[in-house]
Protein backbone atom coordinates (compact mmCIF):
# COMPACT_ATOMS: atom_id res chain seq x y z
CA UNK A 1 0.00 0.00 0.00
CA UNK A 2 1.44 3.55 -0.94
CA UNK A 3 1.54 6.25 1.31
CA UNK A 4 -0.82 9.04 1.49
CA UNK A 5 1.45 11.50 3.92
CA UNK A 6 5.27 10.43 4.35
CA UNK A 7 7.13 13.19 6.81
CA UNK A 8 11.08 12.74 7.68
CA UNK A 9 13.11 15.02 10.01
CA UNK A 10 10.28 18.05 10.13
CA UNK A 11 11.76 20.48 12.40
CA UNK A 12 9.92 24.24 13.28
CA UNK A 13 11.24 26.48 15.88
CA UNK A 14 9.51 30.08 16.93
CA UNK A 15 12.50 31.97 18.77
CA UNK A 16 13.36 29.88 21.49
CA UNK A 17 11.13 27.45 21.46
CA UNK A 18 11.61 24.20 19.49
CA UNK A 19 8.18 23.48 18.72
CA UNK A 20 9.01 20.09 16.69
CA UNK A 21 11.51 18.32 16.25
CA UNK A 22 12.82 15.77 14.24
CA UNK A 23 9.17 14.03 13.54
CA UNK A 24 8.84 11.85 10.85
CA UNK A 25 6.03 9.10 10.05
CA UNK A 26 4.13 7.81 7.72
CA UNK A 27 0.55 7.66 6.88
CA UNK A 28 -0.97 4.97 4.91
CA UNK A 29 -3.75 5.59 2.13
CA UNK A 30 -6.83 5.04 3.27
CA UNK A 31 -5.67 5.24 7.26
CA UNK A 32 -7.69 6.77 10.09
CA UNK A 33 -4.19 8.15 11.72
CA UNK A 34 -4.67 9.63 14.83
CA UNK A 35 -1.84 12.65 16.26
CA UNK A 36 -2.16 12.59 20.46
CA UNK A 37 -0.34 14.78 22.56
CA UNK A 38 -0.76 17.50 25.13
CA UNK A 39 -1.87 21.34 24.55
CA UNK A 40 1.74 22.89 22.80
CA UNK A 41 3.22 19.21 22.10
CA UNK A 42 3.47 20.36 18.45
CA UNK A 43 0.10 18.83 17.00
CA UNK A 44 -1.19 22.39 15.22
CA UNK A 45 2.41 23.48 14.41
CA UNK A 46 3.00 19.96 12.58
CA UNK A 47 -0.46 20.41 10.73
CA UNK A 48 0.77 23.81 9.77
CA UNK A 49 3.11 22.51 8.16
CA UNK A 50 1.88 19.57 6.15
CA UNK A 51 -0.73 21.81 4.76
CA UNK A 52 1.28 25.04 3.64
CA UNK A 53 0.30 27.23 6.89
CA UNK A 54 4.28 27.08 8.08
CA UNK A 55 7.37 26.23 6.25
CA UNK A 56 9.28 23.72 8.16
CA UNK A 57 12.99 24.80 8.70
CA UNK A 58 13.96 21.22 8.33
CA UNK A 59 12.43 17.73 6.98
CA UNK A 60 10.58 16.63 3.94
CA UNK A 61 6.96 16.53 3.29
CA UNK A 62 5.41 14.32 0.67
CA UNK A 63 2.00 13.93 -0.01
CA UNK A 64 0.66 11.57 -2.20
CA UNK A 65 3.79 11.13 -4.11
CA UNK A 66 4.50 14.87 -4.21
CA UNK A 67 6.89 16.96 -2.80
CA UNK A 68 6.04 19.61 -0.66
CA UNK A 69 8.86 20.45 0.91
CA UNK A 70 9.75 23.74 -1.35
CA UNK A 71 6.67 24.32 -2.68
CA UNK A 72 3.50 23.91 -0.04
CA UNK A 73 0.92 24.95 -2.68
CA UNK A 74 1.92 21.59 -5.11
CA UNK A 75 -0.62 19.22 -3.10
CA UNK A 76 -3.56 21.47 -1.67
CA UNK A 77 -5.75 20.60 -4.36
CA UNK A 78 -5.77 17.19 -2.50
CA UNK A 79 -6.19 18.26 1.02
CA UNK A 80 -9.32 18.87 2.95
CA UNK A 81 -8.17 20.97 5.94
CA UNK A 82 -10.90 21.37 9.01
CA UNK A 83 -8.89 23.66 11.49
CA UNK A 84 -9.33 23.43 15.46
CA UNK A 85 -11.73 27.20 15.17
CA UNK A 86 -14.93 27.24 12.95
CA UNK A 87 -13.75 29.37 10.53
CA UNK A 88 -16.58 30.00 8.03
CA UNK A 89 -17.38 33.82 7.29
CA UNK A 90 -20.03 34.82 10.02
CA UNK A 91 -21.91 36.81 7.49
CA UNK A 92 -22.77 34.16 4.66
CA UNK A 93 -25.12 31.34 5.21
CA UNK A 94 -24.89 27.75 5.64
CA UNK A 95 -25.29 26.93 1.69
CA UNK A 96 -23.33 30.04 0.88
CA UNK A 97 -20.14 29.07 2.94
CA UNK A 98 -20.46 25.59 1.55
CA UNK A 99 -20.19 27.25 -2.23
CA UNK A 100 -17.47 29.48 -1.85
CA UNK A 101 -15.16 26.67 0.20
CA UNK A 102 -16.30 24.90 -3.77
CA UNK A 103 -15.50 27.82 -5.35
CA UNK A 104 -11.80 28.29 -4.09
CA UNK A 105 -10.71 24.89 -5.07
CA UNK A 106 -12.23 25.58 -8.61
CA UNK A 107 -15.26 23.42 -8.12
CA UNK A 108 -17.78 24.51 -11.33
CA UNK A 109 -21.21 25.97 -9.92
CA UNK A 110 -23.58 23.35 -10.69
CA UNK A 111 -20.66 20.99 -9.44
CA UNK A 112 -20.53 22.85 -5.86
CA UNK A 113 -24.17 23.62 -5.74
CA UNK A 114 -25.04 20.50 -5.94
CA UNK A 115 -22.30 18.64 -3.64
CA UNK A 116 -22.98 21.82 -1.21
CA UNK A 117 -26.85 20.28 -1.14
CA UNK A 118 -25.69 17.14 -0.92
CA UNK A 119 -23.69 17.44 2.61
CA UNK A 120 -25.76 20.03 4.39
CA UNK A 121 -28.57 16.91 3.86
CA UNK A 122 -26.15 14.01 4.81
CA UNK A 123 -25.07 16.56 7.99
CA UNK A 124 -28.75 17.25 9.38
CA UNK A 125 -28.07 21.01 8.68
CA UNK A 126 -30.61 20.87 5.59
CA UNK A 127 -33.29 22.98 7.59
CA UNK A 128 -30.39 26.04 8.40
CA UNK A 129 -28.76 26.23 5.05
CA UNK A 130 -30.17 29.79 4.46
CA UNK A 131 -29.24 30.61 8.00
CA UNK A 132 -26.09 32.92 8.46
CA UNK A 133 -23.09 30.95 9.88
CA UNK A 134 -22.81 33.55 12.59
CA UNK A 135 -26.25 32.30 14.10
CA UNK A 136 -25.22 28.47 14.14
CA UNK A 137 -25.06 26.56 17.72
CA UNK A 138 -21.37 25.16 17.75
CA UNK A 139 -21.88 21.97 17.28
CA UNK A 140 -23.55 23.19 13.97
CA UNK A 141 -20.87 25.09 13.12
CA UNK A 142 -18.41 22.25 13.82
CA UNK A 143 -20.56 20.30 11.13
CA UNK A 144 -20.78 22.94 8.59
CA UNK A 145 -16.64 23.29 9.13
CA UNK A 146 -16.15 19.40 8.22
CA UNK A 147 -18.59 20.07 4.99
CA UNK A 148 -16.58 23.18 3.98
CA UNK A 149 -13.19 20.95 4.35
CA UNK A 150 -14.87 17.86 2.58
CA UNK A 151 -16.42 19.96 -0.62
CA UNK A 152 -13.83 18.94 -3.04
CA UNK A 153 -13.98 15.43 -1.90
CA UNK A 154 -10.66 15.03 -1.15
CA UNK A 155 -8.34 12.31 -0.68
CA UNK A 156 -6.79 13.66 2.01
CA UNK A 157 -8.25 14.77 5.24
CA UNK A 158 -6.52 16.87 7.98
CA UNK A 159 -9.23 16.91 11.24
CA UNK A 160 -7.40 19.34 14.43
CA UNK A 161 -9.62 18.76 17.46
CA UNK A 162 -13.44 18.39 15.39
CA UNK A 163 -15.37 17.62 18.16
CA UNK A 164 -13.85 19.82 20.77
CA UNK A 165 -16.37 22.23 22.50
CA UNK A 166 -19.18 20.81 21.25
CA UNK A 167 -21.90 18.89 23.22
CA UNK A 168 -22.02 14.85 23.69
CA UNK A 169 -24.83 14.12 20.75
CA UNK A 170 -22.92 16.34 17.97
CA UNK A 171 -19.98 15.07 18.75
CA UNK A 172 -20.93 11.60 18.48
CA UNK A 173 -22.77 11.95 15.01
CA UNK A 174 -18.99 13.93 13.79
CA UNK A 175 -17.21 10.53 15.11
CA UNK A 176 -19.97 8.72 13.28
CA UNK A 177 -19.39 11.11 9.97
CA UNK A 178 -15.77 10.57 10.16
CA UNK A 179 -15.25 6.85 10.32
CA UNK A 180 -17.79 6.83 7.37
CA UNK A 181 -15.74 9.03 5.32
CA UNK A 182 -12.73 6.97 6.02
CA UNK A 183 -14.50 4.07 5.13
CA UNK A 184 -15.33 5.40 1.75
CA UNK A 185 -11.39 5.88 1.50
CA UNK A 186 -10.53 9.20 2.48
CA UNK A 187 -7.47 9.17 4.13
CA UNK A 188 -7.44 10.77 7.90
CA UNK A 189 -5.04 12.61 10.03
CA UNK A 190 -6.70 13.24 13.20
CA UNK A 191 -5.47 15.26 15.77
CA UNK A 192 -7.61 15.14 18.99
CA UNK A 193 -6.69 15.32 22.72
CA UNK A 194 -9.76 12.93 23.14
CA UNK A 195 -8.13 9.96 23.94
CA UNK A 196 -11.27 7.47 24.03
CA UNK A 197 -11.97 9.18 20.37
CA UNK A 198 -8.41 8.30 18.89
CA UNK A 199 -9.42 5.03 20.32
CA UNK A 200 -12.40 4.51 18.85
CA UNK A 201 -11.56 6.08 15.43
CA UNK A 202 -8.15 5.65 14.74
CA UNK A 203 -6.22 2.65 13.25
CA UNK A 204 -2.37 4.12 14.28
CA UNK A 205 -1.27 6.08 16.46
CA UNK A 206 1.46 9.01 17.05
CA UNK A 207 2.46 10.19 20.22
CA UNK A 208 3.69 13.52 20.47
CA UNK A 209 5.44 15.29 23.25
CA UNK A 210 7.58 18.42 22.92
CA UNK A 211 7.50 18.55 19.70
CA UNK A 212 9.00 14.84 19.90
CA UNK A 213 7.09 11.77 18.85
CA UNK A 214 7.60 9.21 21.28
CA UNK A 215 5.79 6.08 20.11
CA UNK A 216 3.99 5.35 16.62
CA UNK A 217 2.20 1.70 16.45
CA UNK A 218 -1.21 0.79 15.70
CA UNK A 219 -4.19 1.10 18.66
CA UNK A 220 -3.83 -3.40 19.16
CA UNK A 221 -0.32 -3.07 19.45
CA UNK A 222 -0.01 -0.48 22.05
CA UNK A 223 -2.22 -2.12 24.31
CA UNK A 224 -1.14 -5.35 23.26
CA UNK A 225 2.44 -4.92 24.25
CA UNK A 226 1.74 -2.15 27.23
CA UNK A 227 3.55 -3.94 30.34
CA UNK A 228 2.86 -7.53 29.57
CA UNK A 229 0.31 -8.00 32.73
CA UNK A 230 -2.61 -9.94 32.20
CA UNK A 231 -5.29 -9.03 34.47
CA UNK A 232 -8.98 -10.69 35.25
CA UNK A 233 -12.07 -8.53 37.02
CA UNK A 234 -14.45 -11.01 39.03
CA UNK A 235 -17.66 -9.36 40.56
CA UNK A 236 -18.59 -11.60 43.65
CA UNK A 237 -21.12 -11.32 46.08
CA UNK A 238 -19.81 -10.36 48.89
CA UNK A 239 -17.01 -9.88 51.18
CA UNK A 240 -13.97 -9.16 48.67
CA UNK A 241 -11.43 -8.43 50.37
CA UNK A 242 -11.52 -11.90 52.47
CA UNK A 243 -11.84 -13.80 49.14
CA UNK A 244 -8.73 -11.83 48.01
CA UNK A 245 -6.49 -13.39 51.05
CA UNK A 246 -8.17 -16.47 50.09
CA UNK A 247 -7.16 -16.37 46.53
CA UNK A 248 -3.52 -15.25 47.58
CA UNK A 249 -3.08 -18.14 49.74
CA UNK A 250 -3.78 -20.35 47.54
CA UNK A 251 -1.82 -18.87 44.16
CA UNK A 252 0.99 -17.73 45.58
CA UNK A 253 1.80 -16.41 41.83
CA UNK A 254 -1.26 -14.26 41.46
CA UNK A 255 -1.75 -10.42 43.23
CA UNK A 256 -5.01 -10.08 44.41
CA UNK A 257 -6.77 -6.59 44.96
CA UNK A 258 -10.60 -5.43 45.96
CA UNK A 259 -11.27 -2.89 43.86
CA UNK A 260 -14.92 -2.65 45.51
CA UNK A 261 -16.94 -4.49 48.26
CA UNK A 262 -17.54 -7.27 45.42
CA UNK A 263 -15.21 -6.52 43.23
CA UNK A 264 -11.94 -8.33 42.79
CA UNK A 265 -8.55 -7.53 40.60
CA UNK A 266 -6.14 -10.06 40.36
CA UNK A 267 -2.87 -9.26 37.91
CA UNK A 268 -0.80 -12.17 36.86
CA UNK A 269 2.75 -11.92 34.54
CA UNK A 270 1.25 -15.14 32.92
CA UNK A 271 -1.93 -15.62 31.57
CA UNK A 272 -4.54 -16.39 34.55
CA UNK A 273 -6.48 -19.42 34.06
CA UNK A 274 -10.12 -18.75 35.70
CA UNK A 275 -11.72 -21.87 36.05
CA UNK A 276 -9.51 -22.38 39.46
CA UNK A 277 -10.14 -19.26 40.68
CA UNK A 278 -14.13 -19.33 40.44
CA UNK A 279 -13.91 -23.37 42.12
CA UNK A 280 -11.95 -21.51 44.63
CA UNK A 281 -14.05 -18.67 45.02
CA UNK A 282 -17.45 -20.42 45.36
CA UNK A 283 -16.06 -22.70 47.71
CA UNK A 284 -15.31 -19.77 50.06
CA UNK A 285 -18.95 -18.85 50.05
CA UNK A 286 -19.38 -16.55 47.32
CA UNK A 287 -21.09 -16.69 44.17
CA UNK A 288 -19.09 -14.87 40.86
CA UNK A 289 -21.09 -12.94 38.48
CA UNK A 290 -18.43 -12.09 36.09
CA UNK A 291 -14.92 -12.69 35.34
CA UNK A 292 -13.97 -9.91 32.95
CA UNK A 293 -10.45 -10.41 30.93
CA UNK A 294 -8.68 -6.68 31.25
CA UNK A 295 -6.94 -4.60 29.01
CA UNK A 296 -5.82 -1.33 29.94
CA UNK A 297 -7.37 1.76 28.33
CA UNK A 298 -5.58 3.85 25.64
CA UNK A 299 -5.07 6.57 27.96
CA UNK A 300 -3.51 4.52 30.51
CA UNK A 301 -0.93 3.72 27.34
CA UNK A 302 -0.67 7.77 26.79
CA UNK A 303 -0.22 8.47 30.72
CA UNK A 304 2.84 5.51 30.70
CA UNK A 305 4.24 6.35 27.44
CA UNK A 306 4.16 9.94 28.09
CA UNK A 307 4.10 10.55 31.78
CA UNK A 308 1.44 12.92 31.42
CA UNK A 309 -1.97 12.31 32.58
CA UNK A 310 -4.70 12.59 30.46
CA UNK A 311 -7.38 14.27 32.42
CA UNK A 312 -4.86 17.12 33.29
CA UNK A 313 -4.03 17.13 29.01
CA UNK A 314 -8.43 17.51 28.26
CA UNK A 315 -8.42 20.40 31.72
CA UNK A 316 -5.43 21.95 29.60
CA UNK A 317 -6.86 22.26 26.38
CA UNK A 318 -10.55 23.17 27.50
CA UNK A 319 -9.10 25.66 29.18
CA UNK A 320 -7.11 27.05 26.61
CA UNK A 321 -10.41 27.07 23.93
CA UNK A 322 -12.01 28.98 26.79
CA UNK A 323 -8.77 31.30 26.55
CA UNK A 324 -9.35 31.73 22.63
CA UNK A 325 -7.35 28.87 21.63
CA UNK A 326 -3.70 27.93 21.74
CA UNK B 1 -9.48 28.04 -15.45
CA UNK B 2 -9.95 26.85 -11.92
CA UNK B 3 -7.86 29.33 -10.10
CA UNK B 4 -10.06 32.17 -11.80
CA UNK B 5 -13.31 30.28 -10.85
CA UNK B 6 -11.37 31.19 -7.16
CA UNK B 7 -10.72 34.60 -8.24
CA UNK B 8 -14.14 35.33 -9.45
CA UNK B 9 -15.48 34.14 -6.45
CA UNK B 10 -13.42 35.94 -3.78
CA UNK B 11 -13.85 39.09 -5.53
CA UNK B 12 -17.61 38.46 -5.68
CA UNK B 13 -18.04 38.11 -2.27
CA UNK B 14 -16.15 40.57 -1.02
CA UNK B 15 -18.17 43.04 -3.06
CA UNK B 16 -21.00 42.08 -1.46
CA UNK B 17 -19.87 41.31 1.93
CA UNK B 18 -18.06 44.76 2.12
CA UNK B 19 -17.79 47.27 -0.71
CA UNK B 20 -21.41 47.01 -1.64
CA UNK B 21 -22.95 47.30 2.07
CA UNK B 22 -25.05 50.72 2.61
CA UNK B 23 -22.89 52.21 4.74
CA UNK B 24 -19.79 51.33 2.85
CA UNK B 25 -21.80 53.08 -0.32
CA UNK B 26 -23.06 56.22 1.45
CA UNK B 27 -19.28 57.11 2.75
CA UNK B 28 -18.39 56.78 -0.80
CA UNK B 29 -20.78 59.33 -1.86
CA UNK B 30 -20.68 61.76 1.32
CA UNK B 31 -17.22 61.93 1.88
CA UNK B 32 -16.23 63.96 -1.49
CA UNK B 33 -19.38 65.51 -0.87
CA UNK B 34 -18.57 66.99 2.53
CA UNK B 35 -14.99 67.88 1.00
CA UNK B 36 -16.40 70.05 -1.63
CA UNK B 37 -18.84 71.52 0.99
CA UNK B 38 -15.50 71.89 3.12
CA UNK B 39 -13.59 73.78 0.79
CA UNK B 40 -16.43 75.76 -0.93
CA UNK B 41 -17.47 77.29 3.00
CA UNK B 42 -13.42 77.65 4.04
CA UNK B 43 -12.57 79.37 0.82
CA UNK B 44 -15.49 81.24 -0.27
CA UNK B 45 -14.80 81.04 -3.53
CA UNK B 46 -17.32 80.68 -6.43
CA UNK B 47 -18.29 77.72 -8.42
CA UNK B 48 -15.34 78.51 -10.91
CA UNK B 49 -12.68 77.22 -8.42
CA UNK B 50 -14.28 73.90 -8.58
CA UNK B 51 -11.88 72.56 -11.59
CA UNK B 52 -8.60 73.66 -9.27
CA UNK B 53 -10.34 71.58 -6.49
CA UNK B 54 -11.55 68.42 -8.74
CA UNK B 55 -7.92 66.60 -8.60
CA UNK B 56 -7.81 67.11 -4.84
CA UNK B 57 -10.81 65.76 -4.31
CA UNK B 58 -10.99 62.89 -6.66
CA UNK B 59 -7.62 61.50 -5.49
CA UNK B 60 -8.88 61.75 -2.19
CA UNK B 61 -12.19 59.96 -2.70
CA UNK B 62 -9.79 57.16 -4.30
CA UNK B 63 -7.52 57.09 -1.32
CA UNK B 64 -10.42 56.94 1.02
CA UNK B 65 -12.42 54.45 -0.31
CA UNK B 66 -9.49 52.05 -1.59
CA UNK B 67 -7.71 52.05 2.44
CA UNK B 68 -10.47 52.56 4.87
CA UNK B 69 -12.20 49.13 3.52
CA UNK B 70 -9.50 47.00 2.37
CA UNK B 71 -7.02 46.90 5.35
CA UNK B 72 -9.91 46.89 7.83
CA UNK B 73 -11.44 43.37 6.24
CA UNK B 74 -7.94 41.53 5.71
CA UNK B 75 -6.79 42.40 8.76
CA UNK B 76 -10.62 41.42 10.18
CA UNK B 77 -11.05 38.08 8.42
CA UNK B 78 -7.06 37.88 9.55
CA UNK B 79 -8.36 37.66 12.84
CA UNK B 80 -11.63 35.26 12.66
CA UNK B 81 -9.20 32.94 10.82
CA UNK B 82 -11.25 32.87 7.90
CA UNK B 83 -8.14 34.07 5.78
CA UNK B 84 -6.47 30.85 6.86
CA UNK B 85 -9.17 29.30 4.25
CA UNK B 86 -8.00 31.23 1.33
CA UNK B 87 -4.70 30.67 2.01
CA UNK B 88 -5.29 26.72 1.89
CA UNK B 89 -6.83 27.32 -1.29
CA UNK B 90 -5.02 25.75 -4.09
CA UNK B 91 -4.27 28.80 -5.90
CA UNK B 92 -0.97 31.14 -6.01
CA UNK B 93 -0.30 33.73 -3.48
CA UNK B 94 -0.46 36.58 -6.47
CA UNK B 95 -3.43 35.59 -7.61
CA UNK B 96 -5.26 35.34 -4.18
CA UNK B 97 -4.16 38.92 -3.06
CA UNK B 98 -5.52 40.29 -6.38
CA UNK B 99 -8.72 39.02 -5.82
CA UNK B 100 -8.85 40.18 -2.47
CA UNK B 101 -7.67 43.64 -3.33
CA UNK B 102 -9.63 44.02 -7.27
CA UNK B 103 -12.97 44.85 -4.82
CA UNK B 104 -11.11 48.01 -3.40
CA UNK B 105 -9.85 48.85 -6.94
CA UNK B 106 -13.15 49.21 -7.82
CA UNK B 107 -14.69 50.58 -5.20
CA UNK B 108 -12.06 53.20 -5.60
CA UNK B 109 -12.26 53.64 -9.32
CA UNK B 110 -16.35 54.21 -8.69
CA UNK B 111 -15.29 56.34 -6.02
CA UNK B 112 -13.56 58.62 -8.46
CA UNK B 113 -16.12 59.08 -10.48
CA UNK B 114 -18.92 60.73 -7.14
CA UNK B 115 -16.56 64.17 -7.15
CA UNK B 116 -16.71 64.71 -10.94
CA UNK B 117 -20.09 63.50 -11.38
CA UNK B 118 -21.08 66.04 -9.07
CA UNK B 119 -18.36 68.66 -10.69
CA UNK B 120 -20.22 68.30 -13.70
CA UNK B 121 -23.42 69.42 -12.56
CA UNK B 122 -21.75 72.90 -11.98
CA UNK B 123 -19.19 73.46 -14.45
CA UNK B 124 -17.79 72.34 -17.77
CA UNK B 125 -15.06 69.60 -17.23
CA UNK B 126 -15.42 68.34 -21.45
CA UNK B 127 -11.83 69.75 -21.29
CA UNK B 128 -10.59 66.95 -19.59
CA UNK B 129 -8.14 64.28 -21.00
CA UNK B 130 -9.68 61.36 -20.16
CA UNK B 131 -6.84 59.33 -21.94
CA UNK B 132 -4.76 60.58 -19.03
CA UNK B 133 -7.43 60.96 -16.12
CA UNK B 134 -8.47 56.93 -16.95
CA UNK B 135 -4.98 55.71 -16.13
CA UNK B 136 -4.24 58.08 -13.48
CA UNK B 137 -7.59 57.09 -11.87
CA UNK B 138 -6.63 53.66 -12.06
CA UNK B 139 -3.35 53.58 -10.87
CA UNK B 140 -4.01 55.71 -7.84
CA UNK B 141 -6.86 53.42 -7.39
CA UNK B 142 -3.81 50.54 -7.37
CA UNK B 143 -1.45 52.12 -5.55
CA UNK B 144 -3.81 53.49 -2.73
CA UNK B 145 -5.05 49.72 -2.58
CA UNK B 146 -2.05 48.01 -2.29
CA UNK B 147 -0.96 50.84 0.50
CA UNK B 148 -4.14 49.21 2.40
CA UNK B 149 -2.96 46.02 1.42
CA UNK B 150 0.90 46.79 3.18
CA UNK B 151 -0.99 48.14 6.40
CA UNK B 152 -2.98 45.38 6.58
CA UNK B 153 -0.26 42.93 6.47
CA UNK B 154 1.45 45.07 9.13
CA UNK B 155 -0.38 45.17 11.82
CA UNK B 156 -2.70 42.36 13.69
CA UNK B 157 -5.73 44.21 15.34
CA UNK B 158 -8.37 45.79 13.28
CA UNK B 159 -8.25 49.10 15.34
CA UNK B 160 -4.50 49.51 14.15
CA UNK B 161 -5.34 48.82 11.13
CA UNK B 162 -7.26 52.00 11.32
CA UNK B 163 -4.73 53.85 13.06
CA UNK B 164 -2.36 53.21 10.66
CA UNK B 165 -4.30 54.15 8.09
CA UNK B 166 -4.95 57.52 9.23
CA UNK B 167 -1.21 57.45 9.95
CA UNK B 168 -0.40 57.87 6.07
CA UNK B 169 -3.50 59.21 4.93
CA UNK B 170 -3.56 62.56 6.59
CA UNK B 171 -0.15 63.43 5.71
CA UNK B 172 -0.65 62.68 2.28
CA UNK B 173 -3.61 65.03 2.32
CA UNK B 174 -1.08 67.92 2.98
CA UNK B 175 2.22 66.52 1.69
CA UNK B 176 0.93 65.47 -1.91
CA UNK B 177 -0.28 68.49 -4.00
CA UNK B 178 -4.24 68.03 -3.30
CA UNK B 179 -5.94 71.21 -2.29
CA UNK B 180 -2.41 73.21 -2.66
CA UNK B 181 1.08 72.88 -4.90
CA UNK B 182 3.76 70.69 -3.73
CA UNK B 183 5.63 73.44 -4.78
CA UNK B 184 4.65 76.03 -1.59
CA UNK B 185 5.10 73.67 1.05
CA UNK B 186 8.85 74.40 2.69
CA UNK B 187 11.57 72.80 1.18
CA UNK B 188 12.64 70.26 3.50
CA UNK B 189 9.21 68.52 2.97
CA UNK B 190 9.11 68.32 -0.63
CA UNK B 191 11.37 65.07 -0.29
CA UNK B 192 8.49 63.56 1.57
CA UNK B 193 5.89 64.40 -0.92
CA UNK B 194 7.82 62.68 -3.55
CA UNK B 195 8.33 59.86 -1.85
CA UNK B 196 4.30 59.67 -2.01
CA UNK B 197 2.49 57.93 -4.85
CA UNK B 198 -0.38 60.30 -4.25
CA UNK B 199 1.73 63.35 -5.45
CA UNK B 200 2.31 61.18 -8.70
CA UNK B 201 -1.46 60.46 -9.22
CA UNK B 202 -2.18 64.23 -8.12
CA UNK B 203 0.05 65.59 -10.68
CA UNK B 204 -1.40 63.82 -13.32
CA UNK B 205 -5.10 64.44 -12.83
CA UNK B 206 -3.94 68.13 -12.77
CA UNK B 207 -2.35 67.53 -15.64
CA UNK B 208 -5.50 65.97 -17.11
CA UNK B 209 -8.09 68.05 -15.98
CA UNK B 210 -6.87 71.32 -15.76
CA UNK B 211 -3.56 71.18 -18.29
CA UNK B 212 -2.10 72.24 -15.06
CA UNK B 213 1.30 69.24 -14.46
CA UNK B 214 4.32 70.09 -12.71
CA UNK B 215 5.81 66.60 -14.12
CA UNK B 216 5.58 64.91 -17.30
CA UNK B 217 3.09 62.46 -17.43
CA UNK B 218 4.25 59.60 -18.47
CA UNK B 219 6.75 59.99 -15.23
CA UNK B 220 3.95 60.10 -13.15
CA UNK B 221 1.80 57.46 -14.18
CA UNK B 222 5.58 55.44 -14.46
CA UNK B 223 6.09 56.06 -10.66
CA UNK B 224 2.48 55.41 -9.89
CA UNK B 225 2.95 51.98 -11.75
CA UNK B 226 6.49 51.65 -9.82
CA UNK B 227 4.90 52.11 -6.87
CA UNK B 228 2.01 49.63 -7.31
CA UNK B 229 4.89 47.11 -7.72
CA UNK B 230 6.68 47.39 -5.00
CA UNK B 231 3.80 47.86 -2.42
CA UNK B 232 2.58 44.92 -3.92
CA UNK B 233 6.03 42.72 -4.08
CA UNK B 234 6.41 43.98 -0.43
CA UNK B 235 2.72 42.98 1.48
CA UNK B 236 3.47 39.89 -0.82
CA UNK B 237 6.69 39.28 0.90
CA UNK B 238 5.61 39.79 4.41
CA UNK B 239 2.19 37.72 4.01
CA UNK B 240 4.66 35.13 3.20
CA UNK B 241 6.99 36.12 5.77
CA UNK B 242 4.24 36.67 8.85
CA UNK B 243 1.14 34.60 7.70
CA UNK B 244 2.90 31.57 6.82
CA UNK B 245 5.39 31.35 9.23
Amino acid sequence: MTNAIEVSGLAKRFEDVQAVADVSFDVRQGELFGFLGPNGAGKTTTINMLTGLARPDAGTITIAGIDCSKNPKAAQHLMGIVPDESNLYPELSGFENLCFCGALYGMSKPDRIARARELLDSFGLAGAAGRKFAGYSKGMKRKLTIAAGIIHSPSILFLDEPTSGIDVASARQIRQLIAQLNAAGTTIFLTTHYIEEAERLCRRIAFIVNGRIVRIDSVENLMRQSDGRHVVQFAVSQNAASLCDAVSSEFAHLQCRAVSETGIRVESSEPVQVGPLVRLLEDNGAEVFEARRMRPSLEEVFVRITGIEAGAMKQEKEKAKMGGGQ
Amino acid sequence: MKAWIAFWNILAKDMRSYYLKPPNISWGLLFPMVWIAMFFIRSGLGMESLPNLLPGLVALSILFGTTSVLSVTVTFEKKGRSFERLLLAPISLQLLMLAKTTGAIIFGVVNAFVPLLIASLFVDISSARWAVMAPAIFLIAVSSTFLGLFIAVSVKEVFEAQTFSNFFRFPMIFLCGLFFPVEQLPIWLRPLSYALPLTYGVDALQASIRQAGHMPIGLDLAVLAAFCVVLFGISLRNIQRKWII
